[in-house]
């Protein structure tokens, strides 16, 4: 069963690993609906 | 996680329905996806923010595990995600992600 298709996707990126924009373009690749995209700095 | 981020995750649980709502973490270690992951789960464990003392039990993934990861379109992440990954400990990340989620989430399916 797919996890993101049809999914309301929020995103919490990190500047020092995956930041949010690169996370939202792989989510709408797989059919997820972005509600929400941050990059957060974890330190 | 952020104190306004962890807003924003209850509304949007609140809104849509926790069943519909996925959170993606990209964060750079194990340890700090664990943290995030169990704040929108167990609730936060820092007994800070919003989600303090609220268990949400969203499905949360990091964007490097192997479940979501097969999702994506590969060129989509071969292109944004595949050069972070290679510095990043993805095994490290998967077993904290994977024990969050075995003790936490409500809704996997």
């Amino acid at each position: 069963m797919s996890i993101l298709a049809g999914k309301k996707v929020v995103i919490i990126g990190d500047r020092d690993g995956i930041p949010g924009m690169a996370i939202e373009e792989c989510a709408k690749s797989a059919g997820a609906e972005v509600v929400f995209s941050s990059t957060e700095c974890f330190v | 996680m952020d104190l306004e981020n962890q807003k924003r995750v209850k509304e949007f649980a609140e809104q849509y329905g926790p069943e519909n709502v996925v959170v993606l973490l990209g964060a750079a270690e194990g340890e700090a996806s664990g943290l995030a992951a169990e704040t929108v789960t167990a609730g936060d464990p820092t007994y800070a923010g919003p989600l303090t003392g609220v268990s949400l039990g969203l499905t949360v993934y990091h964007v490097c595990e192997p479940e979501v990861k097969a999702e994506f379109d590969p060129a989509v992440y071969d292109e944004q995600i595949s050069m972070m990954e290679m510095v990043l400990d993805v095994d490290d990340i998967i077993n904290e992600m994977s024990a969050i989620r075995d003790q936490y989430c409500k809704y996997l399916g």
